[in-house]
């Protein structure tokens, strides 16, 4: 045991893989938040009036709420004065045509990434919108989901060329005063992504954006919007990386899913942004706001998310049951080890008849790390024949992690039928055993039974992101172990 | 009543100088004070503090209740109704939250056990219970419980010297009876078991008149040595209007085992909150509960189990039967503190929901600081089995005969870990009562 422990202090020490920093030229605005800077963004943006006013509209909103404290996290208090809102690589003014013109430091970014854009036009047939700090710099696959009708862009490009749809559906599902960071997000948000689905269209590839964090002190606020109009269907897969820093950094994205009569989203994460060292010392502060609005009859959101990185991941993606049949899910591997902290879950509100929830969630709590479930189940009176089943597992690993459950359940409409149950355990010795007993070695054994545990969650991704998921998942639990 | 006060903490400020006028020689004198001084300073809670969620408060926050009133006389017959009919035991009778010796019975104690009311321990300078009060409140506590120490005049007082076995179940029989202007009571039980002893006590709390708005704001500490073990229940059947508030905090020494049973099954607003602290190995709570509630009723359980140290063990099932527009809200917390290996923690709640219009809340929680531990919780909301209902009308029982029969059954897993036969058989009566067609079912059970 003492030479495996000596492993492990080795294998704790190794650096985060993907912490390098890319030097590029930025167009940064000095930190702080007044109108002003709003306008700043806005103006920088070209965008249209209405936006800005829904801009300020939240800033006025945010500059009254108080930071929420009811999260089982700790950090140091944010000073929101001190981040500089606006941050994109220069070379956006004179826009990239093709991936030639792209900048090929950025290129090459990608490629440490393990993500060349080249190899993935050919290869992967997945289109990719990837966001460099806040501005999108190369789309691909544009034509050909042109052909189907489908919109997928940055949200910038989505306001200056459908502003309708924007319009419509832009804080119809995370209002701007919805909380704290929702509020914040509205005010200051710089780019993201924005997907129409029309109808009755099946979108012909998987649809993927990975997001970075890159220049320094920039808090990156996302905002993806996504509506799959009648009887439409898209899945979506969202996955991070962030290079190495020593300050806290401050994300705070929207997602909002719009679905209409019979479509189904599907909407997939796998987040693993650099989750501070050793000693807890930096790390990004991942507060999320994601919601799914199943608005149509038999429509059906799905979530799936594999939280690996980020020192405090606090997020719940929910969904809105309000068309009748329509249908929620929630899948989630969260993994703390180290310092980090993670206080996520989710939030079903089934309002319409017949509808359905599903919540599988597996919590993997390592070295000091320390998690939370958090989840809502609500039946309102409306939702007759309504059905939840809830499972949340935790999987500790040392004596000095954490993992707690907080599932609340309000029920009020007496057809309902709503199940929760969860355990706590550590990995079987036996299991270990018997592993061992067939010479596997330990760190396999344990990597066998995590990816066991996690298994329900594994299956629902897409399948390139599942075998990135079970990576990422023995990477993260390196030396955990022992 | 003079001035018209609106804030329930100047109320309660302005009967707290009116009480300490009439006591003098108080042991609990700055107990008390800085009691109230907590209470003043949260006061009562809202909607907006978490362990309140679900239970608004409201309507004893705007109710000015009386301290200080006397409760009118009642008779033996209404003691005799709700009595557990043969059970020989030991019986301490209040009323309205003050000790009555004459409906009392208590009968002879063998040595080593005292049994005596609160007011005459407090009373008696030899008895050291001011400084032992408070001993078994932990940091959980609400404002309620600091209402209760800052205006307890009475209550009952049982210990038990170690290796003694109290040889008859202990009854405290609380009866609300209607008053002039709605009255609070805040009486106080203390219980000590030394090591290897072992006890049996029934806290019943009973309303006598369907008219009375009191507030019961009750507090139990129990304090268990060594190896000592206890079955407590409590037993709350408020009359229509009655308001309770009561918390039970344990404190658990080696090997101990404290077995609670709570059962809420009437009154306005019911609201229990159980402590328990495992702080030596070995010691062991199990949690039962049943709550039937049906009108207007709200009932409230939160527990929580604090596992201190390494090798302890805890067992909660708590069930609801809900009909009407009534509500129950349940929040279970299993704390396993940091170090408390092979901590042992199982806990579940079950609802029944029989009318459309009824509420549940359900939050069973776990709070985990310890690898080697093994904890499990569950919860469900949902109706009567259609299969089951179906094989029951399949073999010509009505629909209303086979439902009643089901939620009877759901009902006594609790009510049959009750040990003591003639108050298990008073609670299947109540529960029975509480269903239609009683008289069917009456045959088949």
């Amino acid at each position: 045991m003492a030479t495996q422990s000596h492993d492990v202090e080795a294998l704790i020490k190794k650096r985060y893989e993907h912490g390098f920093h890319t030097d590029i030229e930025t167009d940064t605005v000095p930190p702080g938040l007044d109108e002003d800077v709003i306008c700043l963004i806005s103006n920088k943006k070209h965008e249209p009036d209405w936006l800005l006013q829904w801009r300020l509209e939240a800033f006025r909103a945010w500059q009254k709420m108080k930071t929420p404290t009811w999260q089982h996290i700790k950090h140091a208090p944010i000073d929101y004065q001190a981040i500089s809102y606006y941050s994109a690589p220069k070379s956006k003014d004179d826009a990239p045509q093709s991936l030639d013109e792209v900048d090929p430091k950025l290129l090459e970014t990608y490629e440490k990434l393990g993500i060349p854009l080249h190899e993935q036009k050919m290869l992967a047939g997945v289109a990719v919108d990837a966001v460099f700090d806040s501005v999108s710099v190369a789309t691909t696959f544009k034509e050909k989901l042109h052909e189907a009708g489908v919109i997928f862009c940055s949200f910038s490009e989505a306001v200056q060329n459908h502003p309708d749809l924007v319009k419509q559906y832009l804080g119809s599902v995370v209002p701007q005063g919805d909380n704290f960071f929702a509020a914040l997000n509205s005010a200051v948000f710089t780019d993201g992504s924005f997907v129409y689905i029309p109808k009755g269209v099946k979108c012909p590839m998987e649809l993927s954006t990975y997001f970075r964090i890159n220049a320094m002190n920039t808090g990156q606020f996302e905002r993806t919007l996504i509506v799959a109009d009648e009887g439409s269907q898209v899945s979506y897969l969202e996955g991070c990386t962030a290079p190495q820093r020593d300050e806290n950094q401050l994300h705070a994205a929207v997602v909002e899913l719009v679905a209409l009569d019979d479509a189904n989203i599907k909407y997939s994460t796998v987040q693993n942004w650099y989750p501070g060292d050793e000693n807890g010392v930096g790390g990004i502060y991942n507060f999320v706001t994601k919601r799914g609005d199943a608005r149509g009859n038999n429509s059906r959101i799905s979530w799936t998310q594999v939280e690996t990185g980020s020192a405090i991941t606090w997020k719940y993606p929910s969904c809105i049951l309000r068309g009748d049949n329509s249908v929620g899910e929630f899948y989630s591997v969260a993994v703390t080890s180290n310092w980090q902290q993670a206080d996520t879950g989710t939030k079903m509100i089934h309002l319409g008849k017949n509808t359905k929830s599903t919540i599988v969630s597996k919590g993997i709590s390592a070295m000091h790390g320390d998690q939370a479930y958090r989840g809502l189940v609500r039946i309102a009176p409306t939702a007759t024949n309504a059905r939840n089943y809830t499972q949340c597992d935790s999987l500790l690993m040392g004596d000095q992690c954490g993992a707690h459950t907080f599932p609340y359940m309000e029920v009020r409409n007496n057809s309902a039928k709503v199940e929760h149950e969860a355990t706590t355990s550590k990995i079987g010795e036996d299991q270990l055993f018997y592993c061992r007993s067939r010479g596997i070695t330990e760190e396999d054994a344990v990597n066998m039974i995590v990816n066991g545990f996690c298994k329900d969650v594994f299956k629902e991704l897409p399948m390139e992101f599942a075998v990135e998921a079970q990576k990422l998942l023995g990477v993260t639990l390196e030396g955990a172990v022992g | 009543m003079n001035a018209v006060v609106n804030n329930p903490v100047e109320h309660f400020q302005s009967e707290y100088a009116r009480l300490i006028g009439e006591l003098d020689n108080d042991p609990l004198r700055d107990e008390r004070k800085a009691a109230l001084e907590r209470f003043a300073a949260t006061g009562l809670p809202t909607k907006k503090v978490e362990a309140w969620k679900y239970t608004d408060v409201q309507p004893i926050a705007k109710r000015h209740f009386n301290t200080t009133q006397a409760a009118p006389p009642i008779d033996v017959g209404q003691v005799d109704a709700v009595r557990f009919g043969d059970l020989d035991c030991h019986e301490l009778v209040f009323v309205n939250g003050r000790f009555n010796a004459q409906l009392s019975r208590l009968g002879d104690t063998a040595s080593g056990i005292s049994i005596r009311s609160l007011a005459a321990a407090l009373a008696d300078s030899d008895s050291g219970i001011g400084a032992r009060l408070g001993h078994c409140l932990g940091e959980n506590t609400h404002a309620f419980t600091e209402l209760n120490t800052a205006f307890l005049q009475d209550g009952a007082v049982i210990e038990v010297a170690r290796g003694v076995q109290v040889d008859k179940p202990i009854v405290l029989l609380y009866l609300d009876t209607a008053t002039d202007t709605p009255t609070a009571c805040h009486p106080r039980t203390f219980v000590s078991l030394g090591e290897n002893a072992a006890a049996t006590l029934v806290e019943s709390f009973a309303g006598l008149d369907d008219s009375s708005e009191n507030l019961t704001n009750q507090v139990t500490e129990i304090d268990l040595a060594d190896n000592a073990r206890l079955d407590h229940y409590k037993i709350v059947q408020g009359g229509g209007k009655n308001f309770h508030i009561g918390s039970i905090n344990a404190r658990q020494a080696r090997d101990s085992r404290l077995e609670s049973h709570s059962l809420a099954l009437g009154g306005n607003l019911t609201r229990t909150d159980i402590n328990t602290r495992l702080e030596a190995e070995g010691a062991t709570v199990i949690l039962n509960g049943l709550y039937m509630v049906d009108g207007k009723q709200h009932v409230d359980h939160h527990t929580r189990v604090d596992h201190l140290v390494p090798h302890t063990n805890s067992v909660e099932t708590y069930r609801g039967v809900l009909n009407g527009n009534s509500r129950a809200v349940f929040n279970g917390k299993v704390y396993v503190h940091r170090d408390a290996q092979k901590t042992d923690a199982q806990q579940s709640n079950a609802n029944l929901l029989l009318s459309k219009t009824a509420e549940v809340d359900t939050k069973p929680e776990l709070e985990i600081y310890a690898d080697d531990v093994k904890c499990s919780h569950g919860a469900t909301v949902g109706q009567l089995d259609e299969d089951a209902l179906f094989y029951l009308r399949s073999r010509a029982i009505d629909e209303s005969t086979a439902g009643s029969l089901l939620t009877y059954a759901f009902a006594s897993e609790v009510v049959a870990q009750i040990k003591l036969a003639p108050i298990r058989e008073r609670l299947e009566h109540i529960v029975l009562d509480k269903l239609p067609q009683t008289e069917q079912i009456g045959e088949f059970v």
